[in-house]
């Protein structure tokens, strides 16, 4: 079936330009190639790129998931706007964006910089900050739960040291859910990036820091001028897994607070969550998801672009 | 001097941390280990006055934790066999050999990854209503499978882009055809990114929640994830089997943690320096 022309080369290296004309041309590709490439994708395409695409249009359907959904156009998206939950949801999804993406990627940072030297030792500092990230969500949202609870572990440490005016029912305060909430995911979350960071430090060239320092360079200015630039790969990567993590974030609130007391938890996934499987309004929840995809693609290119120019 | 003052700081430091970090875990498992008596007594808050290993069996048992494990084993094992097989698959091909579009495809298929899975619950849902696979392990396994299969494919790829070509060529040349060349001579040499995916997609697929939740009904074919919600609900105030039921909840993650951990941690940090 396959013969010596037919074989491929690495795809970057350069072909001769007489064979890359005829194989342009080329010959039928194996049918086993092409099972290959095909039987995968349309497992994808079932399970993920068609429903992806019914998202759309049911976003633009009243939907109860028992009648056929009826068209009504944008009015889901009208309904929206004056849906004072949506915009309480979504400026907690901005707040969870920034508190929670912003200190995990300062956390994991300076965990990583401080890590990355092998010495004795840092290997196992580095797993115990790392050991979170096994967990499944809905563990580490157990493990705090024990923290918060009432007489639980924060109040006992508030009141050892002599600060028991401010206990208070740590998940049920609309006041505090939210940043309740943000601390475990958190926690889990440093490990990740730190491993994420190491990983590009572990890539600079030890050369780029030797000649800074000859060039007589501190710390400071070899950490400004030499590892943050030399990251921006690794920056790019943190960015999307943050954007996109945050925006997926439910299950940690879903077992903490189920987005209350009176949606002060609530983020744009566990509305979308709640209103399609307990409100059973389906239209209106793709609507919401809808919004959410619109959210990370404008973030990640946000970024892309910007980083892009940069680069030009 | 100076620097033997620093190294002890940093050694100080860091060691009061990791312990912070770790007090969390080490409190639930304390806790799963006492009495209700005794934390109703001196709260969940306090030190232990008791021990007792019947929490366990409780949570096993009258908790079904039992029966969610054998789930997430059912949907885990498979799903994570089937995405890795197919990913391998399809990243030999697209690494290997000029199929037209390639590049196209591979980000396709990349992109549906990174794609908010809210935006599929519904249609998920309704779909595996329509095929009868509702409230099956069926349906988890596939749309696990089905969701993976991009980033797993991307990262497979890009390992199998770098292996050397004159070993693809010397089989070519003795008569190997693609499936052989696959089976024989690319895949032993992919192990080490196979194991890195293997380890990290069993901890996704086996700490899942939202999807379980949305294609499965019965509390009988819930996995450890959801079921240990569930628990929360069926052992209201017995704070000891909730902690009992999270240890055993997190256990076959940590295994797998321990057992590759190398691999592991390799596997998160595949993305960030490619």
């Amino acid at each position: 079936m396959t013969s010596v022309d037919e074989r491929v080369l690495a795809p970057d290296a350069p072909a001769p330009a007489s064979t890359r004309r005829r194989r342009r041309r080329g010959k039928p590709l194996s049918p086993l190639l092409v099972a290959f490439v095909l039987v995968p994708f349309a497992v994808e395409s079932i399970w993920v790129f068609w429903p992806a695409l019914q998202g759309f249009w049911f976003s633009l359907t009243r939907w109860d998931g028992l009648e056929p959904p009826t068209y009504i156009g944008f009015d889901n998206y009208a309904e929206l706007a004056g849906d004072a939950t949506f915009r309480g949801a979504l400026v907690n999804t901005v707040l969870w964006l920034v508190l929670f993406g912003g200190l995990s990627v300062l956390g994991g940072f300076g965990m990583a910089l401080l890590l990355q030297r092998e010495r004795r030792g840092v290997g196992f500092y580095r797993a115990a900050l790392f050991t979170p990230v096994v967990f499944s969500l809905v563990v580490t949202a157990l493990v705090w739960r024990v923290f918060y609870q009432p007489d639980g572990v924060a109040d006992e440490l508030l009141r050892a040291v002599g600060l028991e005016h401010l206990i208070r029912p740590w998940l049920a305060d609309p006041d505090t859910a939210l940043y309740a909430v943000i601390l475990p995911a958190l926690w889990r979350q440093i490990g990740y990036v730190m491993v994420l960071f190491l990983a590009g430090l572990k890539a600079i060239d030890p050369a780029l820091h030797e000649a800074a320092k000859m060039d007589g360079a501190n710390n400071w200015q070899r950490l400004w001028n030499v590892t943050i630039p030399q990251l921006r790969g690794v920056n790019a990567v943190v960015l999307s897994v943050i954007v996109i993590d945050s925006l997926r974030s439910f299950d940690i609130v879903w077992a903490l607070t189920r987005g209350g007391p009176y949606h002060s938890s609530e983020l744009l996934s566990t509305y979308m969550y709640s209103t399609a499987f307990q409100s059973l309004r389906l239209g209106y929840a793709s609507a919401i998801a809808v919004v959410i995809f619109v959210l990370a693609l404008a973030v990640i290119l946000g970024y892309l672009v910007r980083a892009f120019r940069e680069d030009a | 001097m100076i620097r033997a003052l620093r190294t002890g700081s940093f050694h100080l430091g860091m060691s009061l941390l990791s312990l912070l970090w770790l007090a969390p875990i080490l409190w639930v498992v304390v806790m799963s280990t006492r009495t209700f008596d005794d934390i109703a007594a001196n709260g969940v808050g306090s030190l232990p006055h008791s021990f007792t290993l019947d929490t366990y069996r409780q949570a096993w048992t009258d908790g079904g934790e039992l029966r969610a494990l054998i789930n997430s084993m059912l949907v885990t094992v498979p799903a994570v066999t089937l995405s890795l097989v197919l990913a391998a698959l399809a990243a030999f091909a697209l690494a290997r050999f000029r199929i037209p579009g390639r590049r196209t495809i591979l980000l396709l298929m990349l992109a549906g990854n990174l794609l908010p899975p809210q935006i599929l619950l519904i249609p998920v849902s309704k779909f595996s209503e329509l095929t009868g696979t509702f409230d099956t392990l069926y349906a988890l396994i596939a749309v696990q499978v089905g969701f993976g299969l991009g980033f797993y494919t991307f990262v497979l790829h890009g390992f199998m882009r770098d292996l050397p070509n004159e070993i693809q060529e010397a089989a070519t040349i003795d008569g190997a055809g693609p499936g052989q060349i696959f089976a024989r001579v690319i895949l032993p040499l992919t192990r080490p990114a196979l194991a890195a995916l293997g380890a990290l997609s069993f901890t996704w697929i086996f700490n899942d929640l939202l999807w379980a939740i949305t294609v499965l009904r019965t509390d009988d074919n819930m996995p450890v994830t959801p079921a240990l919600l569930a628990l929360q609900g069926q052992f209201v105030s017995s704070w000891n089997v909730i902690a009992a039921g999270t240890v055993i909840a997190a256990v076959p993650t940590l295994l797998v943690f321990l057992r590759f951990q190398r691999h592991f941690v390799s596997g998160l940090a595949i993305g960030a320096v490619k």
